[in-house]
């Protein structure tokens, strides 16, 4: 073995000085990486604070109440519903078939939604709640509560979500909620962070949508601890949001049920109006549909029922339908008339059952002709000849101009889907819309309401409710936002001539009380609360030369969907009116047998406040509404019996 | 003089040699052990399993064998070193056939007892296996093209093993500590120089050759460089774990946020926190006055080193002691260069703190080696 080398000399100088170079390169390293630390946690450290604080702190949104929706005496027509759902954390569960089979045995699950629940809880993170039943019933809750030491990692919860309780008989108005969708996302302009909660409810339809923002208030928030697996460790604090503004409609809910039930079986649109303030107290349409199946998310099968419904339950027909609105239109041409002054109300008009205009045979729907008439029996007994004559005195423009007065052929501002603004034709229109000139005939077909004509029940009955006050009512839905009364629907006079006006409220009065009457069989008897109102048949289809000959085809013989619609306006008490009402029956036939009954019957109800004695209906129609109003107390008496429950 | 005067004139015996321990050094490393205990109490959030008590038992296993491997006389270590050197490559042979697969890769034998990493023990015994070659050779040969030859291969042939396994923390741990002990053997610097300059120019080349006809690689081995050398690239791969690391360790501050109120840590954000990353625990419980702390008690483990070796006049137990030092200081500097950003994120535990049986048990017999040379220096 060699002798250890003593290390002296250059060598070990050599050492010594690359130790000490060694060591202030290490030294320098050293300083780098202090320097390094120095400029991250002294320099840079608030920042880093900031990140880690992000990290560590989710801000989660609390979801507020809901806005209500109440009828105009209070009654609820949109609520929050408590709502119990069970929810299970896959890591407190221990086994999870075990225990969800102890479930099962307690309540009733579909195994649908139990696989549903879990495939979710197997690609969550094992403690994220997973809904496994919703919409559970009290009973449900208490069983699961009493046996919860055998059903580790399961609660019942409580949630919110809207109700409906008078369900079909709101629908059109009030509308629905649903989960926000990603087209909603895409179609509105809402930065609302609320929007971004999954299966957050917004409003889809009706009310509930057009008045969204009032309804949902404002988002709080909660400040959450959670680690790296997004697991939450704590709350730190929390800010309450603003619960939604409540709303109080026009609508008064009983008149509604009843208009929606009377016109059971029809397909058909009616508005009440409150000619005080414009106030709608029923803007029924049927056949109606239950909202609350939109809120719990509708079955493919219910929405292919409403879908293929040739009656369109979906759709709101008393705003939003619009139908040539016939012989109820003759109010319209009458007024321009004789505002204009080419016809004094006592001048007659020769009618022997037709009028040729430019090689063109009108026809009246008398065919003997009525003889000479005057405006008063012309109005009563519907005849169209005299019509047809002054609207060619008086001219489509003027007409067009009344009209819109009156309230047809404008959009009437209503918080609700798809007002229609129907249409008042005049020569601009035709010029613009068709590129056609207006011809003599189209004014002929418009002075009865056919033609380019065109209304919604609403605009009918905002024409009524014009003509009884000689105001400009506007409807009114919303009575108040969070207590705060909406202004009046009652506007200033329209400037109409008040002789007129008496005369056209005499002669519909006459309609409805006259003998020779169109509605004759509909009046009511009641003293003090007689009724005006006006008849309406709307063909939809043309009726050739050939068929006339022949003979026309009766309603009855046609299959439905070529049948007229059948309309009425009204206004009652005559003497002092309080309400307007106009039905439209589609494919009803003709408007004194199928829209003046029913107007009639909601009038009344909406006369007595819901309890019309028998004596005010013809002595001819008295069982009849005896049994009528029997089934629709029936029925109302169970829709409030679902609301004390609820 | 002879081998045998110098021992009997020189050198304590029995236990007159506890006294000649270097006894700063002892006390530093315990004081870095003990931080080491408290970041892996606090990050098992305040318990001592599963990390803290293992780690205080291998401790004290290891202080133990470090005293063991002080009483034994250098030149008996100097002696073992080739054999010390051989036994640690036939065990990288064996991780390579025999080896268990942690962690993606092949790293450690089952020995029943304990789970050994060869790559850690080689990196003690290469370092001991050069400076017993420099101690042999004359110095005037030192520089000679042959013998630079010779460790230059005694350095590459565990890097390349190591780096199969692969292990690139531990290949550069290797590489750069074997080149140290070269350097301070005294080879002359312009080798160092022209494999820097080589290095540098083929790293150029490579890069230059980007996106030009005679590129040197393939489209995706850039792009893994790329990750490799900014993570950020990959913010949900590996960038995440060193952009969370940033975070913990930048949010500490001046002072911290207090002993187990770390929330980087406490809420699991950051990752392999009680091994590799440990140390930005650390950084954001106690701050910077924590870091600069541990840092300093580093440095001054490493400057008792340095004075010892200059100050002995053994070779070999010079150039072993310096080794030494080297190794532990290119741990802890690569694993903080890692965990501060400052360099690609390889795999280097911090020494002593970081939860890790073979490597602290493998730094404390190196550290028994730097006491045996202290103990028997020549006086």
């Amino acid at each position: 073995m060699k002798k250890p080398q003593r290390d002296s000399g250059e060598s070990a100088r050599r050492l010594s000085r690359r130790a000490m170079l060694l060591g202030t390169v290490q030294l320098g390293i050293v300083g780098v990486l202090g320097w390094r630390m120095q400029s991250m946690q002294v320099e840079q450290a608030d920042q880093f604070r900031l990140l880690a604080e992000e990290n560590r702190i989710n801000i989660r949104l609390i979801p507020p109440a809901r806005g209500l929706i109440f009828d105009r005496n209070g009654l609820p027509l949109a609520e929050n519903e408590q709502n119990y759902r069970v929810v299970m954390v896959r890591e407190d569960a221990g086994d999870v078939e075990d225990t969800l089979n102890r479930l099962t045995q307690l309540v009733d699950i579909p195994q649908d939604t139990l696989d549903r629940a879990l495939e979710e809880m197997n690609r969550r993170s094992p403690f994220v709640p997973v809904t496994i039943a919703d919409r559970l019933k009290w009973e449900d809750v208490a069983k699961i509560n009493i046996n919860a030491p055998a059903l580790p990692g399961i609660t019942a919860e409580v949630g919110l979500s809207r109700h409906y309780a008078l369900g079909e008989d709101i629908a059109h108005v009030v509308g629905y909620v649903g989960p926000v969708s990603d087209y909603d996302l895409s179609r509105i302009d809402d930065q609302d962070p609320l929007l971004q909660i999954p299966k957050f409810q917004i409003g889809k339809t009706g009310v509930e949508n057009k008045l969204e923002h009032t309804l949902r208030g404002s988002a709080g928030t909660k400040r959450i601890e959670v680690n790296a697996l997004g697991r939450v460790m704590r709350e730190l604090d929390r800010q309450e949001g603003i619960p939604g503004k409540d709303i109080q409609l026009a609508l008064d809910a009983r008149l509604q049920a009843y208009a929606q039930a009377r016109m059971d079986g029809e397909s058909a649109g009616a508005v009440v109006i409150d000619l005080e303030d414009g106030d709608l107290r029923a803007i029924a349409s049927a056949p109606a549909f239950d909202p609350n199946l939109f809120v719990r998310g509708i079955s493919v099968k219910d929405w292919t029922d409403l879908n293929e419904n040739i009656y369109r339950p979906l759709a709101a027909k008393a705003a939003q339908g619009t139908y040539p609105p016939g012989s109820t239109f003759k109010m319209v041409t009458a007024l321009a008339a004789l505002e204009a002054g080419v016809i004094s109300p006592e001048e007659t008009v020769y009618c022997p059952g037709y009028t040729d205009v430019a090689d063109i045979r009108f026809h009246c729907w008398k065919r003997a002709g009525h003889g000479n008439i005057n405006f008063h029996e012309s109005l009563k007994q519907s005849c169209d000849c005299y019509y047809y004559e002054v609207s060619q005195r008086v001219g489509i423009d003027k007409m067009a101009e009344m009209a819109r007065k009156l309230g047809l052929g404008i959009k009437h501002d209503l918080p609700i889907s798809a007002v229609a603004r129907g249409l008042a034709p005049d020569k601009t229109w035709k010029a613009e819309v068709r590129g056609e000139d207006w011809r003599i005939g189209d004014t002929v077909n418009a002075s009865i309401g056919q033609g380019y004509v065109l209304s919604s029940p609403l605009q009918l009955a905002v024409m009524a409710a014009r003509i009884a006050t000689g105001h400009e009512i506007t409807p009114r839905l919303i009575k108040s936002v969070d207590g705060i009364e909406e202004p009046s629907g009652r506007g200033e006079s329209l400037g109409l001539n008040e002789n007129i006006l008496r005369r056209m409220r005499q002669s519909m009065n006459d309609v409805c009380n006259h003998r020779r009457g169109t509605a004759y069989r509909s009046r009511i008897i009641a003293d003090g609360m007689r009724m005006a109102g006006k008849t309406g048949t709307s063909q939809v289809r043309r009726i050739t030369a050939e068929e006339r000959a022949r003979g026309v085809t009766r309603n009855e013989d046609l299959p439905w969907e070529r049948r007229d619609h059948a309309l009425f306006v009204s206004f009652a008490p005559v003497e002092n009116p309080r309400f307007a009402v106009a039905v439209v029956v589609e494919h009803g036939g003709g408007g004194s047998k199928a829209a003046a009954p029913i107007a009639r019957d909601i009038m009344l109800q909406a006369l007595y406040d819901g309890e019309p004695p028998l004596d005010a209906y013809p002595s001819a129609e008295r069982d009849r509404a005896r049994e009528q109003q029997e089934r629709i107390r029936a029925r109302l008496a169970e829709a409030n019996r679902g609301q004390d429950r609820a | 003089m002879s081998y045998l005067e110098y021992n009997a004139k020189y050198v304590p015996t029995g236990f007159r040699k506890l006294i000649y321990l270097n006894w700063p050094v002892i006390l530093l490393l315990t004081a870095v052990a003990c931080f080491g205990f408290l970041m892996l109490y606090s990050v098992a959030g305040g318990s001592m399993t599963p990390w803290m008590e293992p780690q205080v038992k291998r401790f004290g296993m290891g202080m133990a064998l470090m005293l063991i491997v002080a009483m034994v006389p250098i030149w008996f270590w100097r002696n073992v070193a080739g054999v010390a050197f051989v036994v640690s490559l036939l065990l990288l042979l064996a991780v390579e056939f025999f080896g268990s697969v942690g962690m993606g890769a092949q790293r450690w034998i089952d020995l029943g007892f304990m789970r050994l990493q060869p790559s850690e023990l080689t990196k003690i015994t290469m370092v001991m296996f050069l400076a017993a070659y420099y101690d042999w050779l004359p110095s005037k040969k030192t520089s000679r093209p042959f013998w630079v030859l010779l460790p230059v291969l005694i350095i590459l042939v565990p890097t390349y093993m190591v780096l199969r396994q692969p292990d690139l923390g531990t290949a550069i741990l290797l590489l750069l500590g074997g080149s140290t002990v070269m350097f301070l053997a005294g080879v002359h610097w312009a080798y160092f120089a022209t494999v820097i300059a080589a290095g540098v120019g083929g790293i150029v080349a490579v890069f230059e050759s980007r996106g030009t006809t005679w590129q040197l690689l393939k489209d995706y081995q850039f792009r893994r460089i790329d990750t490799f050398i900014d993570p950020s690239n990959d913010p949900l791969g590996a960038g995440y774990h060193i952009t969370q690391a940033k975070i913990a360790l930048g949010s500490g501050g001046l002072t911290g946020r207090g002993f187990m109120q770390g929330t980087q840590s406490r809420l699991n954000f950051l990752p392999e926190k009680h091994t590799d990353f440990i140390f930005t625990t650390l950084a954001e419980e106690f701050g910077f006055v924590g870091a600069a702390a541990l840092l300093s008690l580093y440095i001054l483990i490493i400057l008792f080193c340095v004075i010892s070796a200059v100050t002995n006049k053994d070779r070999f137990a010079s150039l072993l002691t310096l080794g030494v030092a080297t190794t532990f200081f290119l741990f802890f500097a690569v694993n903080m260069a890692m965990v501060t950003g400052l360099a690609p994120v390889v795999g280097v535990p911090l020494p002593l703190v970081s939860y890790g049986g073979s490597a602290m048990l493998v730094l404390l017999v190196a550290f028994g080696l730097v006491q045996s040379a202290h103990v028997h220096k020549p006086r």
